[in-house]
């Protein structure tokens, strides 16, 4: 074979030998703006395969089109790390027999290399590529920075089809997955829509509540006893959690803190703290911006690492064993500090893990960033709906009402008391916001299991139920 | 101390349930040119509800009612009072007419209720040129006004300029405002500044008022709340200083001496005032000794 690039998606899906039952998988790198998941399993569809399992790093509304191969029984499975709020609706209302399996993003390659869901054939994505399969996400014009949650799929699946809009000659350098992984090459016109791969720019917050929180998180590190030569830090591209980055950029210039590491999903603010010389490095398993995929081209010290490297809990070690502090969302947090990630207030799907319980596992501090209330629901439960990472991993709830610390940790407490910070018990935080918004009632429960929530360690964390009718 | 004063729409739940949350040294609640007249009766009762079951974590709450050439001010009042907030804003105030006919209706609703003379403060909002002329006769028309505020938009439309960010056609205004006040010995209020983006203009703008002698600043955005009470909080060096002053006193007393000298200059009574007056305002901050008197 001269090389190995093929004529079309349908000639390489003829050549992997993927027949009925099996598994296909695909990563998330395109984010919203993905054509490749859509366009395999349109031709996947039209060749008459049936009852297959997708195994997705992340699911988007760009994704939507799913729900029709499952009805038609073309998937009969579904792995993912995250879920967007359309598929999920309809998987919540008992689309999908088989339960979805939500797992983390370091659980997911996990059990790839392990063997435990086993990959038939993996699509992967690629900006660019050369027609031996090396690819990349940093070249082309559906760039998308780094392919680290492809890097797994690769590695372990039986047959690995590259999908490329920017094939290059031989060889293209600088690739994130070399072509000894790779079966097949296809060229098509184009493998996404830029606009929705990547943000021009992640903006912060003009929000004045985020600001308040913001302002707190970044004086909660500045107090944690963490912030010194050698810190490490990762954040969400939410508004919030960047307004937070931009306030504690100010701290550690300010105290002239020399950081190790900025980790995740990388952003702008990430790579203007890396070049303001807060951190040597910036460890990048997605690019979230423009900026970000500028700067893992071009700085050597932004280094793209693999879905294992960033957060596998059964490598030999992760990056997120050394970090120090992880900035993360929720949509509910129970008193006992379990967070919720993957539903609604109505019970709908609408996220997933992601890393959130990897580097919750991992850091020495794990923040929850979260108004007291969104809309008419106090933020603060009993007991979440679904527990996306327990309790043990969360460190602090940070809101504009104040601050949250888990009991388990007593020393950080005292810490920010001593700082001057608003620190109050849990309870008295659910019971500020109830006074305002009243207690809500506990959502009905349906009978079918709808999702299973696969804990970074492999075990049943939770089950997501349908929601029924009303 | 009220140095930062934020303004809240009276019909947005959201902004009210937030309010305490944004820093402020006081709310005002909005009845007036935020709320649409169609919307007034409506925006009354979150308000007032607002007032009576919320915690507002030590806010001082001020209610902007609409103004007494409108049909609204009075069911503003009988809606509002019963639930004690600080002040009253009574915008467009234009003389000392304007003030009395407001304060006796405030007057016969607090004892309708039940409640002290002068329960319920009332801070007039100089926004014409008749308010700006009048402004000492209004400061000092009724002991129930506590303060008077400058709104620079209203004011300029009157005037008939560009209000600008420099602020030079407000100079007048300004610094009439603050001689009055002081002259009534009333505090005074200086007017938003419009820009909720431009984060170096609102400290400048903030600086610029707190040099005439403004005792602090109204804001429409919650962004500027920290700046404008950066700005009006005493400085470090002036808290050390202040509580100089009051020791070489305290030692000059406990020696017998009549004249005092502080690094070269005779302490006289108003050096002596201000440094009391730092010194409060550190102390309700929580900057500074704790042991000083």
């Amino acid at each position: 074979m001269s090389t190995k690039v093929v004529k079309s998606i349908r000639e390489a899906i003829a050549l992997t030998g993927l027949r009925d039952g099996m598994t296909v998988s695909f990563h998330h790198h395109l984010r919203n703006g993905d054509y490749v998941l859509n366009m395999v399993m349109e031709q996947i569809a039209d060749l008459g395969i049936r009852d297959l399992t997708v195994n997705a790093s992340s699911l988007f509304d760009a994704h939507q089109p799913l729900a029709d191969h499952i009805r038609n029984h073309v998937v009969t499975g579904v792995l993912t790390d995250y879920m967007a709020a359309g598929l999920g609706r309809e998987i919540s209302r008992g689309l999908l027999e088989r339960p979805v399996e939500f797992r983390t993003h370091g659980g997911r390659p996990s059990d790839i290399a392990s063997g435990r869901t086993p990959v038939d054939v993996a699509f992967i994505a690629a900006p660019s590529a050369d027609p031996m399969g090396n690819c990349s996400g940093k070249y082309g014009k559906s760039a998308c920075g780094s392919l680290g949650y492809a890097a797994a799929d690769a590695m372990y699946a039986k047959k690995v089809v590259v999908i490329t809009d920017g094939l290059v000659p031989y060889p293209l350098l600088d690739w994130s997955i070399p072509e000894i992984y790779v079966d097949y090459v296809v060229e098509v016109e184009a493998i996404g829509n830029p606009a929705g791969i990547v943000s021009g720019t992640t903006r912060i917050t003009r929000d004045p509540v985020g600001l308040v929180m913001a302002s707190y998180a970044a004086r909660v590190i500045e107090h944690s006893g963490l912030l010194e030569d050698g810190f490490s830090f990762q954040t969400g591209a939410g508004g919030a959690s960047l307004a937070a980055a931009s306030f504690l950029k100010d701290i550690m210039l300010s105290k002239g803190v020399k950081g190790s590491f900025g980790l995740g999903g990388i952003t702008g603010y990430m790579v203007d703290m890396l070049r303001a010389g807060c951190f040597q490095s910036l460890l990048d398993v997605q690019c979230f911006d423009l900026q970000a995929v500028e700067s893992l081209r071009t700085d050597p010290r932004h280094q793209e690492i693999s879905a294992l490297h960033y957060a596998s809990p059964t490598m030999r070690s992760a990056v997120v064993d050394s970090l120090d502090v992880v900035i993360l969302g929720a949509t509910e947090i129970d008193t006992d500090f379990n967070v919720n990630v993957h539903t609604d207030s109505n019970g709908y799907i609408m996220g997933g893990s992601g890393g959130h319980s990897d580097t919750a596992a991992g850091a020495k501090l794990a923040m929850i960033i979260a108004p007291m209330f969104r809309a008419r629901l106090p933020i603060v439960t009993d007991r979440v709906t679904c527990v996306s990472t327990p309790g043990r991993d969360i460190d602090v709830l940070v809101t504009q009402g104040g601050i949250a610390v888990n009991p388990k940790n007593g020393v950080l407490a005292q810490r920010l008391k001593d700082a001057g910070l608003p620190v109050l018990d849990i309870h008295e935080l659910k019971a500020k916001a109830e006074a305002i918004t009243g207690a809500p009632k506990a959502l009905p429960k349906g009978d079918r299991v709808v999702a299973e929530v696969i804990s970074r360690d492999g075990e049943t964390l939770d089950r997501i139920y349908a929601v029924p009718e009303l | 101390m009220r140095r930062s004063m934020l303004f809240l729409p009276g019909n947005t739940p959201n902004m009210l349930v937030n309010g305490p949350y944004l820093g402020a040294d006081a709310l005002i609640l909005d009845l007036e040119d935020a709320v649409a007249p169609s919307e007034k009766d409506a925006a009354r009762l979150l308000v007032r509800s607002a007032i009576r079951d919320m915690d507002f974590r030590g806010c001082e709450i001020i209610v902007r009612i609409n103004s007494i050439d409108t049909s609204f001010w009075q069911a503003d009042i009988d809606a509002i009072l019963p639930q004690r907030p600080d002040l009253i804003l009574l915008p467009k105030s234009g003389s000392a007419q304007d003030i009395l006919t407001a304060d006796e209706y405030i007057t016969r609703t607090e004892e309708r209720l039940g409640m002290a003379p002068n329960t319920v403060r009332l801070m007039p909002l100089i926004e014409t040129a008749l308010g700006v002329e009048n402004a000492f006769a209004i400061a000092s028309a009724s002991p129930r006004v506590a303060a008077l505020f400058l709104g620079a938009e209203d004011l300029t439309a009157d005037l008939r300029c560009q209000r600008t960010k420099e602020g030079r056609e407000i100079e007048y205004a300004r610094t009439r405002l603050v001689t009055a006040a002081r002259a009534a010995g009333v505090d005074v209020y200086d007017t938003p500044f419009t820009d909720v983006n431009d984060d170096a203009g609102i400290r400048t703008d903030a600086a610029c008022a707190k040099a005439l002698g403004f005792t602090g600043k109204a804001s429409i955005s919650p962004r500027h709340v920290e700046v404008i009470n950066q700005v009006f909080s005493p400085t470090m060096k002036e808290i050390d200083y202040a509580y100089e002053v009051m020791d070489a006193i305290r030692l000059a007393k406990e020696q017998g001496r009549g004249a005092i000298a502080l690094r070269g200059k005779m302490i006289d009574a108003p050096i002596v005032n201000r440094a009391q007056q730092t010194i409060a305002a550190a102390r309700e901050l929580g900057l500074g000794r704790e042991d000083a008197q």
